[in-house]
């Protein structure tokens, strides 16, 4: 089947929100919604739990049930403020750093992935097949076994205990560009681009005015995926970074908890586990939000074998 | 695969600009690490003599190291039970939203994929808090039925804790992989096979599960890489577990402490090395496996 008829099938096929044209409305199983629900409880007891254990103090965490309100006190708000005031108010510190580094890690990665899927799916040009191959290839090596020689390279650099060795290493997606290749693929008509040459717009002139916005539910796929990637980096930050001053929130959580556990550490379970609400809160929001965007770019990229 | 769509336009290094900074970027944190690691792994480092070339030295020494293959059978073992668990669930779950027969289709989609969204080390904190007997939930069912359960954190346990843990977290994510997959399938297939009187299950056989074969490898490979990977979940469990979670629980956990505890760099790097063939050859073979059984 050739390209170009493949995607006129998919286009037809996939609407984003979830209701395609061919689908008859069917008789609800309540057999198999109760199955589902189940998968669905396992998912949210965590959640719950986390939600309940945040309004609790340190005491109330070691005398409730965990999947309950503490009788005695409601401490959420005591517990934010604590959160964000405890050690100098280290936490709003990591939380600013979590912040750059996603801003500037997600954000260049998905702007670096953009335009190279785009070069890679609307230009032929000296060392193609070279470049599909040495990416491609590069998915299947475990990133943390890049991990090391990384680490070394960055210190001899002199760039270990800054913000950029966090950041650098996040500006590459493989899968991002993979994305953005198969989702221009199809979103892009060649003949647009022909028509804007004719015209005599420059390249860059014409992804910017025209392209971009065709792009654009693949572009809030690929940022959502990085910012979850960059949002929740641990690895990376755990070996680059010694410097509180520049942990970013999931490195800053574990030191908080592996100080609860030292003996002699004060014990702040309380703090670590509002903490956690609060790193995992703008995620989900913007999952929530956004999610009309990253369905229907996950199944562009699932589409191609 | 690497074809331009539509009409062929004539080569010029024009594309070039889209792809350089990409490329530039890639070389620098992908390649040259690469690059840098075999050359590690060919020199040893001594207090007295310094850098000189082993050859294949730290080869022979992590093809014959005890700790290593304890740390690859356990995530081989991991591979074996957790993987399929996992995507077995995944594929129910997306059955099941894509047959558009439950009630509140949307919420289940949503709520099973949040905890992609949790960080690995909040999902590891949350869980090690429930498992643990003081305040976790574990503590409180201990409590209530005043039975003692096996502790999830003791060394014959803490496997399928992190199993747990790790099918927690990414169940969401494959099932939304093979949902996507199953969308693309036309509903005429399925219509007519109805129509023809096949049952339910033997859609699934028959039409679904060939239908997404693709994004089940796909799932698949992804899945071989993480838990070959696996260093998050049992590093952050670890002072919970001190006895349970060795430092060479697993290679990448191997591998951190050899080179940021032990200061074994070029050891590291071989392992690193090792553990990266290996898990290349692993996802060729469920490649090739996977696409030969069409």
């Amino acid at each position: 089947m050739t390209t170009a008829l493949r995607s006129s099938r998919r286009t037809q096929e996939m609407s984003p929100t979830g209701t395609g044209p061919a689908r008859r409305k069917r008789r609800g199983s309540v057999t198999l919604t109760v199955l589902t629900a189940i998968m669905a409880v396992y998912t949210l007891v965590p959640l719950a739990w986390l939600v309940f254990s945040s309004t609790k103090t340190q005491d109330g965490l070691f005398t409730s049930f965990g999947l309950w309100f503490d009788g005695g006190e409601f401490a959420l708000f005591t517990n934010i403020k604590d959160t964000l005031t405890y050690d100098g108010g280290i936490f709003l510190r990591w939380l600013g750093n979590t912040l750059l580094y996603v801003v500037a890690g997600a954000g260049g990665a998905t702007f670096l992935a953009t335009i190279a899927g785009y070069g890679l799916a609307k230009f032929d040009f000296p060392g193609r097949r070279a470049v599909f191959a040495v990416v491609l290839g590069a998915v299947a090596v475990p990133g943390t076994a890049l991990a090391v020689p990384q680490f070394l390279m960055f210190a001899k650099l002199g760039l270990t205990d800054t913000p950029w060795a966090v950041i650098i290493p996040s500006l590459v997606t493989p899968f991002g560009l993979y994305l953005m290749w198969t989702f221009t693929t199809q979103a892009v008509p060649d003949e647009l681009l022909e028509a804007a040459r004719v015209d005599g717009a420059g390249e860059f002139r014409t992804f910017f005015r025209i392209s971009v916005r065709l792009l654009a539910p693949g572009i809030v796929t690929v940022l959502l995926f990085t910012i979850v990637a960059t949002w929740n980096n641990y690895f990376l930050p755990l070996i680059m970074l010694k410097d509180p001053d520049w942990y970013p929130l999931t490195i800053g959580l574990n030191a908080w908890n592996a100080q609860s556990h030292t003996a002699g550490g004060q014990a702040i379970f309380n703090l670590v586990i509002t903490g956690s609400l609060l790193t995992i809160l703008p995620l989900l929001a913007a999952f929530l939000l956004l999610q009309r965007y990253w369905q229907s770019g996950l199944a562009a990229g699932s589409v191609k074998e | 695969m690497a074809t331009v769509s539509g009409v062929r336009r004539r080569r010029s290094w024009k594309g070039w600009q889209f792809v350089g900074p990409f490329m530039l970027v890639f070389a620098l944190v992908f390649l040259a690490p690469i690059g840098y690691s075999i050359y590690l792994s060919l020199y040893r480092n001594r207090l007295i003599g310094g850098n000189s070339f082993a050859g294949l030295e730290n080869y022979q020494r992590a093809l014959q190291d005890q700790q290593f293959w304890s740390a690859f059978g356990r995530v081989a073992l991991f591979l074996v039970v957790q993987v399929p668990i996992m995507l077995f669930l995944a594929l129910l779950v997306a059955l099941a939203i894509d047959s558009g027969r439950l009630y509140g289709t949307a919420f289940f989609r949503v709520t099973i994929f949040m905890p992609y969204a949790v960080p690995a080390v909040v999902a590891t904190l949350l869980w090690g808090f429930m498992y643990g007997a003081r305040f976790g939930l574990v503590g409180n069912i201990d409590d209530a039925l005043r039975i003692t359960l096996p502790d999830p954190l003791s060394p014959h346990l803490v496997l399928a804790s992190i199993g747990n843990i790790v099918t927690w977290e990414f169940v969401g994510y494959n099932m939304l992989i093979f949902y996507s997959a199953l969308r693309t399938v036309p509903h005429s297939l399925y219509e007519s096979a109805e129509i023809d009187g096949a049952s339910q299950f033997r859609i699934i056989t028959a039409i679904k599960l060939p239908a997404i074969r693709g994004a089940i490898v796909i799932a698949t490979i992804f899945s071989v890489i993480g838990s070959f990977q696996l260093f998050n979940e049992p590093a952050i469990l670890k002072p919970l577990a001190p006895n349970a979670i060795t430092t060479f629980f697993t290679p990448n956990l191997f591998a951190y402490s050899l080179s940021f505890s032990g200061q074994q760099y070029n050891y590291a790097a071989t392992v690193a090395i090792v553990m990266g063939i290996l898990t290349m050859i692993i996802a060729y073979v469920v490649q090739l496996r996977g696409t030969r059984e069409g």
